[in-house]
């Protein structure tokens, strides 16, 4: 079962030092074959949203909705199931500080 | 000898639970297995009457919901070897159908059920609304009663649950070693919860003596599958001194009756003294102490059987709230080891611990705060403050009961 993790983190909260350094954290869930590819994300005001309504594309600068914490990277987990995708995302450090949110990736019937 | 309506239903409330928790395993479509487990509880509501119980209940049921199973499966258009496997595991299964618990090397399913339901990824209501649903076997229509939602409403709240369950791949089983204290917590609070809520009255209607007898059952089936768990055990013990003393809590006109004026003649002695059994297994299982479901069972142990409200052995209850407080930092259980506090050792004492509480201000808007230094306050002459303090309980009490009971003390000691 594969799982995009979104890091969460406000970016406005007093650096957490080097604790926050994710790359333990990477080693030891690539080295058990569970994280698939991740990366660190630009900052939220220089995202763009897209939507489509009425067959209008609607392009946003900047996040689209109003929130403190911002996506700040993700990874794409492979896991046997939710409880695994839970213990891995939960030792990721902003776990401590933000926010890790899954998503479990839609599947196709026939993938 | 029981009629065939008493049968259906005993075996339904014995045999639901284990049905749709089989039928999930087998076919891991939680709609599939409820619909089907229903549709087997129908067909005996109408044969059994008119023929007789069966031998074997819960292979008749399990007979029934399996050819509605492979019915569906197969007009789903489900893989012709996927239908096969189903039957095949199905049929398996009917010889064991009867037995009081099935284990495998896995536990038993309905345990897995119970863990799935109380999954900490879906929020606490649907984690109760799941269970009232898939193991008590609550209609939707009843199970939005309790929530004082419309049935359409409740009925989305649950596909989404399944959904979430299927798509984000919650797993079907019991946790873990590691994870099984955390994750029993769980499951122990959406117990409790169903009992609190039927017991304390937050809500009108008839249906709450409903949801305390379906977290009783929920507790008996616990203490079943998991005969070890202290903790199970001692949220058993606690529901059931409780419900021990259900009938005299509340006088014929609904009014709230103290524990002290309670008719202890009416409680039910059966219901106190399995609490007892069950509260004495839970310590002995308790080796590193015991947790707080067993502290409070203890309590509620000592008033159950005190012989009268003033033999009551108030050391014994203030030792285990000291217990209780050592490993809950809960402002509520410091304002009941206050109480308890004054009833061993004078209302002086107890009035410095709950002035204390106040001044911290955590309880600010709990009712029983201002009613608790009332109380205390009367019974020590102290009449003007104790009526200013009942005032202040009045203005934030919610239940008409305890609302009557305030009341009539402010009557009483404004009455000199």
């Amino acid at each position: 079962m594969r799982y995009l993790m979104f890091v969460r983190v406000d970016p406005d909260a007093p650096d957490p030092g080097p604790d926050a350094d994710p790359s333990a954290w990477v080693a030891d869930v690539e080295s058990r074959g569970i994280r698939m590819t991740g990366d660190r994300l630009r900052p939220a005001e220089e995202a763009t949203a897209v939507q489509v309504r009425g067959g209008r594309t609607l392009i946003t600068d900047g996040p689209f909705a109003e929130a403190r914490e911002q996506i700040g990277g993700f990874d794409l987990l492979e896991t046997a199931d939710l409880d695994e995708a839970i213990a891995v995302a939960a030792a990721h450090p902003a776990a401590r500080f933000g926010t890790i949110e899954l998503r479990a990736v839609w599947p196709f019937p026939d993938a | 000898m029981t009629s065939p309506d008493d049968a259906v239903g005993a075996a339904f409330a014995q045999e639901w639970p284990r049905l749709v928790a089989l039928l999930i395993r087998v076919t891991g479509d939680w709609a599939l297995a409820e619909d089907c487990a229903q549709d087997a509880f129908v067909a005996a509501a109408r044969t059994w009457p008119r023929d007789g119980v069966p031998q074997r209940p819960g292979a008749w049921l399990l007979t029934v919901a399996r050819r509605r199973a492979l019915d569906r499966l197969r007009r789903a258009g489900t893989e012709r070897r996927t239908v096969e496997e189903v039957a095949v595991d199905l049929d398996r299964r009917l010889t064991s159908a009867d037995e009081p618990t099935s284990r495998d090397d896995l536990g038993d399913d309905r345990l897995r059920l119970v863990f799935t339901c109380c999954h900490p990824a879906l929020s606490p209501e649907t984690q109760v609304a799941l269970t009232l649903r898939t193991v008590c076997g609550l209609t939707v229509e009843e199970v939005a009663r309790a929530f004082g939602l419309a049935e359409a409403a409740m009925s989305k709240r649950l596909v989404r649950a399944r959904q979430k369950i299927s798509t984000a791949r919650i797993p079907y089983r019991v946790p873990p070693a590691h994870a099984l204290p955390e994750r029993l917590g769980g499951v122990l609070a959406v117990v409790y919860l169903l009992f609190t809520e039927g017991y304390v009255a937050t809500r009108g209607g008839l249906l709450r003596a409903d949801l305390t007898a379906e977290a009783v059952r929920l507790g008996r089936l616990l203490a079943t599958l998991m005969p070890d768990e202290p903790e199970v055990l001692g949220l058993l013990a606690l529901m059931l001194f409780h419900d021990a003393r259900r009938t005299s809590r509340t006088d014929a006109a609904g009014r709230l009756v103290p524990l002290d004026q309670q008719d202890r003649s009416a409680w039910d002695v059966a219901l106190a003294e399995e609490a007892d059994a069950l509260l004495s297994r839970a310590r002995r299982r308790s080796g590193d102490g015991p947790g707080p479901y067993t502290l409070q069972a203890a309590i509620a142990g000592e008033h159950t059987t005190a012989p009268s409200a003033a033999a009551t052995d108030w050391e014994a209850i203030v030792a285990s709230y000291d217990e209780l407080a050592r490993t809950t930092a809960s402002p509520f259980v410091a304002l009941n080891r206050a109480i308890a506090v004054a009833m061993a050792h004078g209302p002086e004492q107890g009035l410095v611990l709950v002035d204390g509480l106040a001044a911290e201000g955590v309880l600010d808007a709990y009712h029983l705060l201002p009613a608790t230094r009332a109380d205390l306050l009367r019974r020590l002459g102290r009449d003007d403050e104790a009526a200013a303090a009942y005032r202040d309980a009045l203005r934030l009490v919610t239940n008409d009961a305890e609302r009557e009971h305030l009341a009539r003390r402010l009557a009483e000691v404004t009455a000199g």
